[in-house]
């Protein structure tokens, strides 16, 4: 006798729309609209146009690096964290500078007062980089510089640094955050014009070509255009407008889309709704991949790698209940290592209002070592692949991205937009509309909107600022100003000045100028002098 | 009322002060923005010139003790008498250290947006 199922009658349910605009199924099925194409039941990790992941085997051959942001108070000081990270396992290192140096200024520039060592380590000249980075095999740990306007001097330290140890200039690895045209949608360390600084990016990406091959001289940053309000496509889709920019200029200088391509790399965002994310870099690595490959005609597979850097979302971490940020940072290292990231930087849940402690460094580190180790996130590649909501939901964004991209286009393109102040404008109204949405309940955040505590004691430990580092490092600066040979820092300075008015590059006349310990601040003012500075346009 | 909001230091984190702006936008102020890593001496100046009812510094670097300091003798040197407020990444124990600068209000971290524009609205001149 045959019996039939019955069907309960359908309740109503909740819409639910990402942050991407795009409205999700309660399930989803092979027949969904888009999951249906089969092209992504043949794709494989490791080949074109790699949603899967850019590497075969990935972490089934080897675990992301681990690579934690670092750097207060002064060289000697960062110098114990990095070794502190290193002995803990950390596989990388990511630099962070004070905002004296990000913004290109010397330790005893009255404007400085307060800021040295504050919220990085100092920099003002070379000697500062010799003692950050004494005792740490430069060939064994790779070292991540994050600094942006003043990046093509602090690279050229670098690079002075290891010539003087005695690295082979053609193995060297590394990379320098060094995206300037983000830093003018958010973060806000520019110092000169949108155009004469992504010269500078321009100069370092064609020395890097030709003299540092393994270097990455630029990773792109939707970090901080969706920190700064920006949702999840548009993250990609003005990253890769602003990669395609420097690409462009690039071109110019008659340099081949394969010697340079695949050393560009990426910064992405990890915070918000997890499938979104996972599928926002899948259909990421396809996107970029598919521009390289049909728009640039570019025919080396690491050309077309979309390679990254992830684990941060400071955004999505909250002041309240701040050991909740402990659980929130374990899912974002899940997130990046599901997404295929070849770096993680997992933020610490103190470090969206202090420095890290030792111990919340070491429990960032722990986390991801606890992923690696008991979890089973190595063991095969893309997890999720074929997954009938991540599938649709890659393809989906996937061309919301390229909708973005060319909204970008048809308004002039990404410089136009951020010289005009358009695109911080767009941004920063859908950063209002977000912290409305906080403040309504549309969205919410535990122990913010919904399971509030009150209670004002903080448990954070703030980082107290070390006054006598300060001190200490502007005494160093006035002794090696003494110390050094003036006369050829006044030379190398004056040679950088006339190779910035033939506009050549820069690069070779900065690394003599600070091979000479030439400051920070000394060789800025000389491109002041030229390229003037920046003038922010006033929006909101 | 008019509203000057600026970021001293060096500090180029905007995000907030943008947010505040918008939302003293739709409460019917009027808002001047200094834009990023104006000095002290600037801001007053700026003060000085427009005049407006109520000065906003933002601050997320962690400088402002020093910053604050700083404006209240600036206030004092360039003889601006205008009611000033403070807010970003401030821990509650600097609150009260703060206070003693002469500063009219401090907005820690995690303050609320409306907390600031219902401050501002009510604020009697």
């Amino acid at each position: 006798m045959e019996t039939k199922i019955v069907a309960k009658t359908k309740s109503e349910i909740k819409k639910v729309r990402l942050e991407s605009g795009l409205d999700v199924k309660p399930v989803y099925t092979y027949k969904d609209e888009y999951g249906k194409d089969p092209d992504f039941a043949e794709e494989l990790p490791g080949q074109y146009p790699f949603t899967r992941g850019i590497h075969p085997l990935m972490y089934r051959k080897r675990p992301f690096t681990i690579r934690q942001y670092a750097g207060f108070a002064s060289p000697e000081e960062t110098n114990k964290r990095f070794k502190f990270l290193i002995e803990n396992g950390q596989t990388g290192l990511n630099v962070a500078f004070d905002l004296v140096t990000q913004c290109g200024l010397d330790s005893d520039n009255p404007r400085a007062l307060g800021e040295v060592g504050r919220v990085g380590m100092a920099i003002d000249t070379l000697e500062d980089f010799e003692i950050a980075f004494s005792d740490i095999d430069l060939d064994k740990i790779t070292v991540s510089l994050t600094i942006n306007g003043s990046a093509i001097v602090l690279m050229a330290m670098y690079f002075a640094l290891a010539e003087k140890k005695g690295y082979d200039m053609n193995n060297l690895r590394g990379t320098a955050q060094n995206d300037i045209l983000k830093e003018f949608i958010g973060r806000g360390t520019w110092i000169f014009p949108v155009d004469s600084s992504v010269k500078l990016v321009v100069d370092t990406i064609e020395y890097c070509a030709k003299n540092v091959p393994k270097y990455s001289p630029v990773s792109v940053c939707g970090y901080h255009i969706r920190e700064s309000g920006a949702n999840p496509i548009q993250e990609m889709a003005y990253a890769f407008c602003i990669a395609k920019a420097y690409s462009d200029e690039t071109l110019k200088r008659g340099i081949n889309i394969d010697e340079f391509a695949s050393r560009l790399s990426f910064n992405f965002d990890i915070y918000g709704n997890i499938f979104e994310q996972i599928a926002k870099f899948r259909a990421g690595r396809r996107l970029w991949a598919k521009i390289m490959h049909e728009e640039y005609h570019a025919v080396k597979e690491e050309s077309c790698w979309m390679r990254m850097i992830a684990g941060g979302g400071g955004a999505g971490l909250t002041k309240e209940q701040p050991e909740n940020n402990i659980v929130r940072t374990a899912y974002y290292a899940l997130i990046s290592a599901l997404s295929g990231t070849q770096t993680m930087a997992l933020c610490t849940f103190d470090e969206a209002f202090t420095i890290p402690t030792e111990k919340s460094a070491e429990i960032a580190l722990r986390t991801m070592q606890i992923m690696i180790n008991e979890m089973g996130v190595c063991d095969t590649v893309d997890p999720l692949g074929g997954s009938y909501y991540i599938e649709s939901l890659t393809n989906q964004m996937e061309l919301e991205m390229l909708k973005e991209m060319k909204d970008v286009d048809d308004h002039g393109g990404i410089m136009k937009g951020i010289s005009s102040g358009k695109v911080q404008s767009k941004i920063s109204h859908l950063a209002y509309d977000r912290e409305k949405a906080v403040q309504n309940g549309a969205i919410l955040k535990v122990g913010v909107n919904c399971y509030i505590k009150e209670d004002k004691k903080n448990v954070v430990e703030f980082h107290p600022y070390n006054e006598v580092a300060a001190k200490m490092q502007i005494e160093k600066l006035k002794r090696k100003r003494k110390e050094r040979n003036t006369d050829k820092v006044k030379a190398l300075l004056e040679v950088l000045r006339q190779d910035a008015l033939k506009n050549v590059n820069l690069m070779p006349s900065i690394i003599e100028a600070v091979k000479e310990y030439a400051t920070v601040g000394e060789i800025i003012v000389v491109l002041k002098e030229i390229y003037g500075e920046y003038k922010e346009p006033i929006f909101f | 009322m008019k509203i000057l909001l600026a970021k001293p230091g060096l500090d180029g984190h905007d995000v907030g002060v943008k947010v505040l702006a918008h939302a003293l936008i739709e409460a019917g102020h009027q808002i001047i923005y200094t834009g990023l890593r104006k000095s002290v001496e600037e801001i007053v100046e700026r003060a000085k010139k427009d005049v407006p009812d109520i000065i906003g510094l933002s601050v997320l670097s962690g400088t402002h003790q020093i910053l604050c300091e700083k404006m209240n003798l600036e206030m004092k040197r360039q003889n601006v008498n205008i009611p000033w407020i403070v807010g970003g990444n401030i821990p509650f124990e600097d609150v009260d250290i703060l206070k003693k600068t002469g500063v009219n209000c401090v907005f820690p971290t995690g303050t609320k947006i409306q907390t600031v524009v219902s401050y501002i609205n009510n604020y009697h001149i």
